[in-house]
Formats: structure tokens, sequence, C-alpha cells
């Protein structure tokens, strides 16, 4: 239990995905500028990374790993099927993203409200993608680990893009030099949280 | 055919700079010059032959599954190039670690099969995704050349610092040890970001 909770600080903090790796920072940028749709990008995020992160743990270790399709049987022992990962994970993601996306807009129209428009832009969301990339490159031993990771990440990208969007609304009443307005600025505000953020590294629980 | 084609996304409607796509993988695999050329080759590559298939296809795909169908056409073209760089250049595979799969998602390729690809022919859709692969490809050398340069004092692993000018040989000289941490990628892309609209004004935000 102790190294669950480790694990989900430090991927909140110490291997936060915008700013140590950088991922899902197109719609990082595009989609951070006020609080409120930032929240419902976020919320997505931690959402679809939670589901499909466990899916595709499961589909690594019983399918795609070399000697992944013993349990089918002897012959099938020797086969190593670990090139197909990217197309699968991708295909998995394509499709959960699809189906939660069909299944919140029929039974909760509320929360279709809020995260509808944000669901087929996450299907290409490069954290979502690089967070089953990182489960694989890692090896996480366990589901728990890896849902841990799937959650913690998540909310490491929530808290970021929230944060950069309060940051965003009070910068618009800032006198910024006229060829750095806008995505300039952004950018340069990203690597200073970023060095922020760098302090939280070493941590150790 | 319009060379437009070909000049507009180096500089003017360049991917990175202009149209914000493909960010991810600029920042965070230009620590060194080697693997970003590396990167910004594969991305050419996938950039230029996704949108050529697929345009390719465009009469023939349903409207309502098309994401999933340019998904498989990429991933198909991402794997080659894993394979590929995992069979003759090992190093720098393990050195883009995850990256390399990341072309999947990487933003360019998608915009450019949606706003180009998909609604033009074959050869002109080609040499539009190698332009934006290329305009994608020039920040991210600049980029690399810049933090190798003041990070770790070489140019594409040849140093170019004297070693008779660093502290620990008697000289005045130490690499800049922020150049190499991922933050200080984005505030170089911030500052050219700055220099390009500096020159080119219609670019500047309200």
């Amino acid at each position: 239990m102790q190294e669950l909770i480790s694990l989900f600080v430090k991927s909140i903090f110490v291997d936060n995905m915008v700013f140590a790796y950088f991922l899902g920072m197109c719609s990082y940028l595009a989609v951070s500028k006020n609080v409120k749709t930032a929240i419902g990008l976020g919320a997505a995020v931690v959402f679809v990374l939670g589901v499909t992160l466990p899916v595709n743990y499961l589909l690594n270790t019983y399918v795609l790993t070399p000697a992944a399709l013993a349990w089918l049987g002897p012959d099938f022992a020797g086969i190593d099927l670990s090139f197909l990962s990217f197309i699968i994970f991708i295909a998995v993601i394509a499709s959960i993203v699809q189906l939660v996306e069909m299944v919140v807009e029929k039974y909760s129209p509320s929360l279709y409200a809020s995260l509808g428009i944000f669901l087929p832009l996450i299907a290409v969301n490069c954290a979502i993608l690089g967070g089953s990339l990182f489960m694989q490159e890692r090896g996480y031993e366990t589901l728990a680990e890896a849902t841990t990771f799937a959650l913690g990440s998540g909310f490491g990208w929530f808290l970021a893009i929230v944060a950069l969007a309060a940051i965003r609304e009070k910068l618009s009443y800032s006198n910024v030099p006229a060829p750095l307005r806008g995505l300039g600025i952004t950018f340069i505000v990203v690597g200073l949280m970023g060095i922020a953020f760098m302090s939280f590294m070493g941590i150790k629980l | 055919m319009d060379k437009k084609i070909f000049i507009e996304p180096l500089f003017r409607n360049n991917p990175i700079t202009v149209l914000v796509l493909g960010v991810c993988s600029a920042l965070a695999v230009t620590v060194k010059l080697e693997p970003a050329i590396v990167m910004a080759l594969s991305v050419t590559i996938v950039t230029g032959f996704s949108s050529f298939i697929v345009s390719l296809i465009r009469n023939t795909i349903p409207n309502r599954i098309r994401i999933i169908v340019q998904l498989v056409v990429v991933a198909m073209l991402v794997i080659l190039v894993d394979q590929i760089l995992k069979a003759f250049a090992y190093d720098v595979s393990k050195q883009l670690s995850v990256f390399v799969g990341l072309i999947i998602t990487n933003c360019i390729i998608m915009g450019r099969i949606e706003a180009f690809a998909l609604g033009n022919k074959p050869i002109p859709s080609l040499v539009d995704g190698l332009a934006n692969g290329l305009g994608y490809g020039i920040i991210l050398i600049a980029i690399a050349f810049i933090r190798e340069l003041f990070g770790s004092g070489t140019i594409y692993g040849f140093p170019v610092i004297p070693a008779e000018w660093y502290i620990k040989n008697g000289g005045f000289y130490e690499n800049n040890g922020l150049f190499i941490l991922p933050p200080m990628a984005l505030i170089i892309t911030g500052i050219i970001i700055w220099i390009q609209r500096s020159y080119t004004k219609e670019l500047i935000e309200k």
C-alpha cells in the first residue's frame, strides 16, 4: 500500500506528464485560456487515462509481451507480438473513447455537456498513449500499480492545466511585448512552471 | 503545382511556432542534436506518407470512422519506422524511448490529414506532409543546436568548446546545466516564437 501511495505522489509531482515529459502539450496550450474549460478537459483526461491504462496493461501482460500467450497452451509460448503494441494501444484508446462518449451521452447528459466536446480531442492526446507506453517501458508489475500510475499522472496533468489556465487569465491584464503576446509568453510561463516543479525532484516517500 | 504548398509550412505557417501542432515531442527529444535529427526525419517520413496514403483512399473512407482509419494508417507507418530504428540505430532508438511511438499522436500528422489530405490529390498531399515535417524539423534542430551547444559544449557529439577553457582545467568556462533540463526547451521555443513574430508582424496576436 505504501508503495502505491508513493507511486501516486511521484507520478503527480516528480514525473509530471506536462513538466517532465511534455506530453499532451497541444491540447494543454490550446485549451488553457480559462479555468472552467481547463477543468473539463483535465477531468476528461483523468477519466480516460484511468480507464484505458488498466485495459492496455492487461492486453500487454496477457497478449503482447514475449511468451505472454503461454496461457493459451504450450504451442503459443514462442510467439512475440510486442511489435504490435502501438497499433493495439491506439486502437484500444480510440475505441474506448468512442464507447465512453456514447455511454456518457446516454446516461449522464449533464456530464456529457461538460465533458462531451473534449472526449474526441482526447483520443489523439499524447498523454493518454504516452501513459500506456510508459507503463510498458517501465514494466509496472500489478494491475493496481498500473491503475495508480494512470490516476496519478492524469491528476498531475489536471493540476498543470488548471494552474496554467489560472495564470493565463491573470496574464491577459498585463502588458506583454507585442510579438511575445499569446503563444510566446505561454511557452515561457510553462517553462518557469516547469522549473518550479523541478523542486519536487528527489523527493522520496 | 503550387510551390507555396512546400514553402509556406517551413516558415510562414510553421507547424510548431504558428499552428502549435506537435509540440510534445519537439521539446522532449531536443537535448542533443542526434536524436533531434533522427526524430525530425522520422516525423517527416511518417507525415508525408500518411498524407499520401490517406489521400489515395480519401474517397472510400466513411466519414464517421475516418479518425480510426487514419490512426491505423499512421500507426502502421510508425511501427515500420520503429522497427527500422531498432534494427539500424539501436542507441538512438533507446534515447528516443516512447517518443517514437508517440509520433502516432503527433498532432501535425492528424492535423495535416484532416486539413489537407482529405480534400486534395495524393501528390500535393505528399508534398504538404513532407514540407510540414521539414518545418517541424527546422525548429527541432534549432532548439537542439542551442541546447547541446550551451548545455554540453558539443555539436552533434563533437566538442566545440576548447578543453582548456573549462574551470576544471584551469579556465573560466562552465557548461550551463539548465539547458539540459526540460523547462529550458519551452523557454527557447518561446524565444524563437518571439524572434519570428518580431520579423513577421502579421502573426502577432491581439
